[in-house]
Order: structure tokens, then sequence, then C-alpha cells
């Protein structure tokens, strides 16, 4: 006699409650209606509260006038401005210390990664210091240190630090040269992608071109010759279109250049030091994942050394490498909100920091921020997913 | 067939394979370019260590009681020693310490107990930590019963705030994480997706817009009238936060565990919370130390937002310290200890993690 467990007899139906599908439905709606009246009390508690304290909800407060400086800002900004560009203000600051971060932290982050693998012991040792130093510290800690500890007692803008009487860096800040474009310079630019484009074909041409016949130029190096060397030749030909406002000593303070404020170089200096120390474990983890016999396997097919590495370990370290690094670029810019404990002006110093506190419209600008930060996590998500769909290994 | 019938050259012998001279050459100065690696790198150790062994030892100031006894060459750790009680302790009053006193012990004697594989009773220990701890250290701290004078929490502060914070963070998100995980694995399409969206929002913004949520935001959900402490605030942010990490390293815990396992209670008629509370988590548990740990060292340097909302956690009463007018100027001291003090509790934290991942690797090895 054989036993299947789900056949009962005609007719017999178990009870409600024993019934998996059913009580499944159940405990759904329960929760979904627990869910919505927790959120009916809330809403309401909010509408109590906002309305005992005389604030109108709607977003109605971003045409106003915000009546404030920003002391950076990428757009034209004035006092005179509204709310609402305090938001953009906030935001463009966020994604430039963002991406400035990110590729500092990469280029770091990439060099410790490497030096700790090196067969150099004192190498691998310095560069396991840095790692275990910097990734234990709190970030805000490392930010209050570069900011207060070492940028605010630089010396005053008379005794600047100068390097090569062009650049100085004061308690103010750090003053760079300014290139000033004159007509003609459009040309520039110009060539520069033309190169570009040229030397993706060049790349793609070669490509095909080796797979189809086996013989291959050395397009690679065309390729920086056509990126770099084009544009200088044209700068050359046109008669360096370029002149430089150099920063200079007038009174107590400089005028002309390129000012860097203190805030910017601290939050950059921390956030890229900080990540790129987690960056280094990602790309010395991801390296040691590919099994030494792939490097073997490669030499003897006696392939040289930087083949080795580009053709067969750094393709498949890529693969390992490259979700955890999304996420680290991810957290770097979420910590760029750490900006507001010393007032860079980013989205959350500016927005929901100065703009909440005069205009008290909380849920309105904690959701515009919270809402900022979300879509640059979708965003950066859905590409892993994009990422990880391409490169996975297509196994049998 | 032999084509080529010439012999290879004997070669010398080896010099030196073995001792310092022979591990130097091998390891520092095996080409031109190691060579060059090795005095660029000696270079730069030099010009770190030794200004700075000069400032933080040689030239130090040590005893002391006010700023004029310190000369100004080198650190200046009288400041540090003068505010250490406030460092350790923030404004917990001076009569009261002991209390602070014994819940510190209790806590580093718990976590010893717990982390030392040979001690018995874990599982017991482990309840307490759990649910006894944090109610007695609860009772010490803040007072009010048992003729103990209480304490605000506003006088918390200093390392005692930053491992309360981190500690109860970590202790109230555990059981959040793990229902957050169980149902995102969950067959229940609005279970599921509720689980995910939680995950996913927390995960997705920067702790600091989640303090300034639950600072600001929080007394708004409230009904009127009802005020919530500014500890509890930050707490109930910091573990909504942290219980969507611990989610995700819980999940990760539980897809190590084979199907089997699940499918094999299943056979013997386990129910679902049987199954899991029986067969599966304690297995992936045990597994998921290594990744909670590494969650609970992120935690316990991301405590150090709370300043940014006005409480005075360990960085926070050191910042509060540097703007000490009798103190001005020692900001490098300050935070030179404060980041020596995190860094031994998180370089230690990682240390066990790592010794926990490779004693744990052993046994799933196939």
């Amino acid at each position: 006699m054989s036993v299947r467990p789900n056949t009962r007899p005609a007719g017999h139906k178990p009870l409600f409650w024993r019934d998996r599908a059913k009580r499944a439905i159940v405990f759904q709606l329960l929760l979904t209606a627990a869910v919505a009246v927790f959120l009916f009390y809330i809403i309401g508690n909010v509408q109590d509260n906002l309305s005992a304290r005389g604030i109108t909800t709607g977003f109605g407060f971003l045409n106003n006038t915000a009546g404030f400086g920003i002391v950076q800002s990428l757009i034209d900004y004035s006092s005179q401005d509204t709310y609402g560009r305090t938001f953009l203000v906030g935001l463009l600051n966020t994604l430039l210390v963002g991406g400035l971060g990110v590729i500092a932290a990469t280029l770091i982050g990439f060099i410790v990664g490497i030096a700790r693998l090196s067969p150099n012991w004192l190498l691998a040792r310095l560069a396991t210091a840095y790692i275990e130093t910097f990734r234990n510290i709190p970030l805000l800690l490392q930010i209050f240190f570069w900011y207060f500890a070492v940028l605010r007692t630089l010396p005053s803008a008379r005794d600047s630090l100068a390097f090569g009487e062009v650049i100085f860096l004061n308690v103010r800040g750090l003053y760079l040269p300014e290139p000033l474009f004159e007509s003609g310079f459009g040309l520039i630019p110009a060539t520069f992608i033309v190169a570009i484009i040229a030397s993706i074909a060049l790349l793609l041409w070669n490509k095909r071109r080796q797979e189809a016949t086996g013989k291959r130029i050395p397009a690679v190096w065309i390729s920086l010759v056509l990126i770099f060397g084009l544009p200088l030749l044209i700068t050359v030909a046109t008669g360096v279109p370029i002149t430089w406002d150099i920063p200079e000593l007038r009174g107590f303070n400089f005028r002309g250049g390129f000012t860097v404020i203190p805030e910017f170089l601290a939050l950059w200096m921390a956030l890229s030091i900080y990540t790129a120390a987690f960056i280094a474990e990602i790309v010395r983890s991801g390296i040691q994942a590919i099994s030494h016999g792939q490097t073997e396997a490669a030499q003897a097919l006696s392939l040289p050394r930087n083949l080795v590495l580009r053709l067969v370990v750094i393709p498949q370290a890529l693969r390992v490498i490259i979700p955890p690094l999304t996420s680290q670029y991810l957290n770097l810019i979420k910590n760029s909100s750490l900006a507001t404990a010393i007032g860079y002006p980013d989205l959350v110093s500016v927005f929901a920091g100065t703009t909440l506190n005069q205009t008290g419209q909380a849920i309105e600008v904690i959701a515009m921020t919270m809402a900022v930060y979300l879509t640059i996590s979708l965003l950066v998500s859905m590409f892993m997913n994009w990422f990880n769909a391409r490169v996975a290994l297509v196994e049998r | 067939m032999i084509h080529n019938q010439t012999m290879i050259d004997q070669r010398p012998a080896p010099s030196n394979t073995l001792g310092p001279v022979a591990w130097l050459r091998a390891n520092l100065f095996s080409g031109p370019i190691n060579t060059l690696l090795t005095l660029v790198g000696l270079y730069i150790l030099y010009l770190l260590l030794v200004p700075t062994i000069q400032w933080a030892f040689i030239n130090a100031d040590w005893v002391g009681t006010t700023r004029a006894d310190c000369s100004r060459e080198g650190a200046c750790w009288v400041f540090v020693n003068a505010r250490f009680t406030q460092f350790i302790y923030g404004l917990y009053p001076r009569s009261e310490i002991w209390r602070a006193n014994i819940v510190f012990g209790g806590f580093f004697t718990l976590i010893a107990w717990l982390a030392i594989p040979r001690l018995p009773f874990k599982r017991w220990v482990a309840v307490f930590a759990l649910v006894g701890f944090p109610i007695a250290a609860y009772v010490l701290l803040h007072g009010g019963y048992f003729d103990l004078p209480r304490v605000p929490t506003h006088r918390w502060g200093g390392l005692m705030l930053t491992l309360l914070l981190a500690s109860v963070g970590m202790i109230g998100a555990l059981p959040i994480g793990i229902v957050l995980a169980l149902g995102r694995r969950s067959n229940m399409p609005i279970v599921k997706s509720f689980c995910v969206i939680f995950i996913e929002f927390w995960r997705g913004v920067p702790l600091i817009t989640v303090l300034f949520m639950a600072s600001v935001m929080l007394p708004l959900f409230l009904p009127s009238g009802i005020s919530v402490d500014r500890l509890v605030r930050a707490l109930i942010g910091l573990t909504l936060f942290q219980s969507a990490y611990m989610a995700e390293v819980i999940r990760g815990g539980l897809q190590a565990i084979p199907r089997g396992q699940e499918e094999a209670a299943a056979a013997l008629g386990m129910t679902y919370w049987k199954r899991m509370g029986l067969i599966v988590l304690p297995q992936a548990l045990k597994m998921m130390i290594p990744g909670i740990v590494n969650t609970f060292i992120s935690l316990f340097k991301d405590t150090t937002l709370v300043m940014i909302i006005g409480l005075f956690d360990l960085l926070g009463i050191v910042q509060a310290a540097l703007s000490d007018s009798n103190w001005l100027g020692f900001s490098l001291e300050g935070y030179v200890f404060a980041a020596f003090v995190f860094w031994i509790f998180c370089f230690s934290m990682s240390r066990y993690s790592q010794y926990l991942e490779r004693k744990l690797n052993t046994g799933h090895k196939r």
C-alpha cells in the first residue's frame, strides 16, 4: 500500500487553519491591515502635530526665497534664490565630492591593494599598516582630524605654504591657478573627443583583425599617442590659447585663481583615504580569489608577466571585485553626508540642515533628501545587476 | 630522440639561501625595481615614524594638571589625562561612577566569556547577555530603583555611551534582522515585498539622514504630548538602520545552509517555526558570526554620528573638550586619543572575526 500524504479521502477538506495556502492569505491580509493602520495612525499624528505648530504641508516652500548664502556652489547662487535652488546646489556639491572621492579612492585603493600582494616584504607591510589603520578609525573622526587638526591649523594667508609660487595652501583653503580660455580654445577639446573616438575604432579594428588573421599592431600605444599627442599638437599650433590666472596675495587674502575650500579638502581626503582602505582589501581578495593554477597555466603558455596579469588574472578578478566595489562607491556617496559635521555645503548640510531649520518642513525636506540617496542606490544596484548578468560565468 | 647532446653548464652553488642576508635579498632586494621600492618605503617610513615618535613620546608631556605643564614641543597628554574621566563616562556624576564601572565590568566579562571558546554554558550566558544584562544595566545606569539616584540620559556620555549605543543597536537589530531575513525568503509575496522594501530603504539612505529623521520626524509621528528621550530616539534610528544590514547578513547565512536540511526537517513533520528555530537558524547563526561581528564593527564606528544630533559619545565629548577655552589648541592630542581607543576596539574585533572565519571554515570544507 502506498501512502501519498497529499491525497485525502474525497469530500474531506482540511480545516481552514490547517490549510497552508489559506493561512498564508489570511496572514498577509492581517499584515497589510496592520501596516495600513500603523501608517494611518502616523499620518494622523503628523497632521495633528503640524497643524498644532502652524506648518502647512506641501512643496510650496521650495519657491520661497532662501535668504542665506552658500560657500561653494557649482551653479549661480545668491541668497536671493529659492529653497528649491538650495536643493540643487547641495545635490551638485554632494555629487562633486562623491565623484572626485570615487576617483581618488579607486586609485589609492588599487595601488594599496596590489602593493599588499607585492613580493616586497616592506611594501606589503606598509600597505597592510595603511589598511588596518584607516579601516578601524571612524570616518567622522578622520574628517575632524583633517579639518580641525590639519587644515584649520595651517598658517594664515600671509604665511601661506607655497608650491612653486603658483599654488598656495593656507587656513582659508587651497589656491590654484585657474585656466582662462581664449577664443580658439574650443578646438582642443574637440580634437580630444575625435582622438578618443578614433582610438576606440582603432582598438576594435585591431581586435577584429587579430581574431581574423592573428596579426596585431600596438594599438594601445598608438591610441595613447593619439589621445594625448593630438590635442597637444593643436594647442601648440594654435599658439596656446590658455592663460593662467595665478592667485596673488593682496592685503590679507588671495585674489584671482581658483579656490578650494578647506571643508571640501578635508571631506574629500577623509572619504578617499577611508574608502581606499576597504577598496584595497576588495582588490586583494579579488586577486587572491583567482586560483594560482590560472597564473601557472598562463605562464606555461609562456605569456609574459604583464600579459598574464592583463589577459588572465585581472579579467577574472574584476568579476569578483566589481560588485563589492560598487557597494563601496555607494557607501562613499552616502558617507559624504557627514559633510554636515564640518559645514561643507552638501545636500544634507544645506538642504536637510539650513533649509529644514528655516522652513520647519521636516517631512518634505527629509523625504526629498532620502529620495536622492535612494535613487542613487537604486541606479547603482541596477548597474550592478546588469554587470553581474553580463560577466557571470557561463557554466555548462 | 635527443637533438641536442651538449650539456648545460653547471651552475655555481647558490651562495646563501638561509639566514637574514638571504631573507633580505629575497624579500627586499630581489631586483632593481624591488630595491627601489624598498628604499622608497624606508624613506616614507622614516618621514612618518621619526616625527610621530618624537611628537608622541620623546617630546611629549605626561604629568601635570593644567596647560601650563605642557612645553608645547610635543604632544600634551596632560590634556587627555585631565579629561580622562569625562572621555570615558561623559558627564555621569562622579559619585555614581561605580555603577558605570559595574556595567563596564559585566559587559567585558560577558564578551570575554562568549568570545573564549573553552568556557562552558555558552547558551545561557548568551541568553543572559541578550536579555538579562541589558535590563540590569539599564536599572544600574539610569537609577530610580532600589534607592539609586536617577541619572538622566543627557549626562551619559563618552566611551560608555558609544558602547551602549552600539550594543543596544546590535541587540535590538538581531531579532528584527532575523524576522526580516526570514520574511525576505518567504513564499508569501506581500510579506516578501514588505521586507524587501524595508531592507532596501534603510540600506539606501545614509545613517545621518536616519538620525535626523529620528530626531526631527519621530516627535511628529507620535501623538502630541508624548516626548521621547533624545537617546531613545537615536537608539530607535540606529536599531532600524542596523536591522536592515543585519537582515542581509542573516540572509547570507541562511542561503549557505543546504536546502536538504529544511526539507529533511519538513519530512519529519516539523512546522515552519520549528524547522527554522531548531534546524536552520542554529546552523546558520553559527556561520553568520563573522558577518555579524563585521556589521557590529561598522555600527560601532557609525555611533560617532550621534554627536551630530547632540549626544556626547566618545568623539562628541572629545570634540566638546577641544572647545574648552582652558585647553584650546590640543585637537591633535584629543583626536589621536579617540582614534586610538576606536582603533583598539575595531582592530581586535576584526581580528576576532578573522579568527572565527578560519575556525568555522575548516568544519565546512568539502
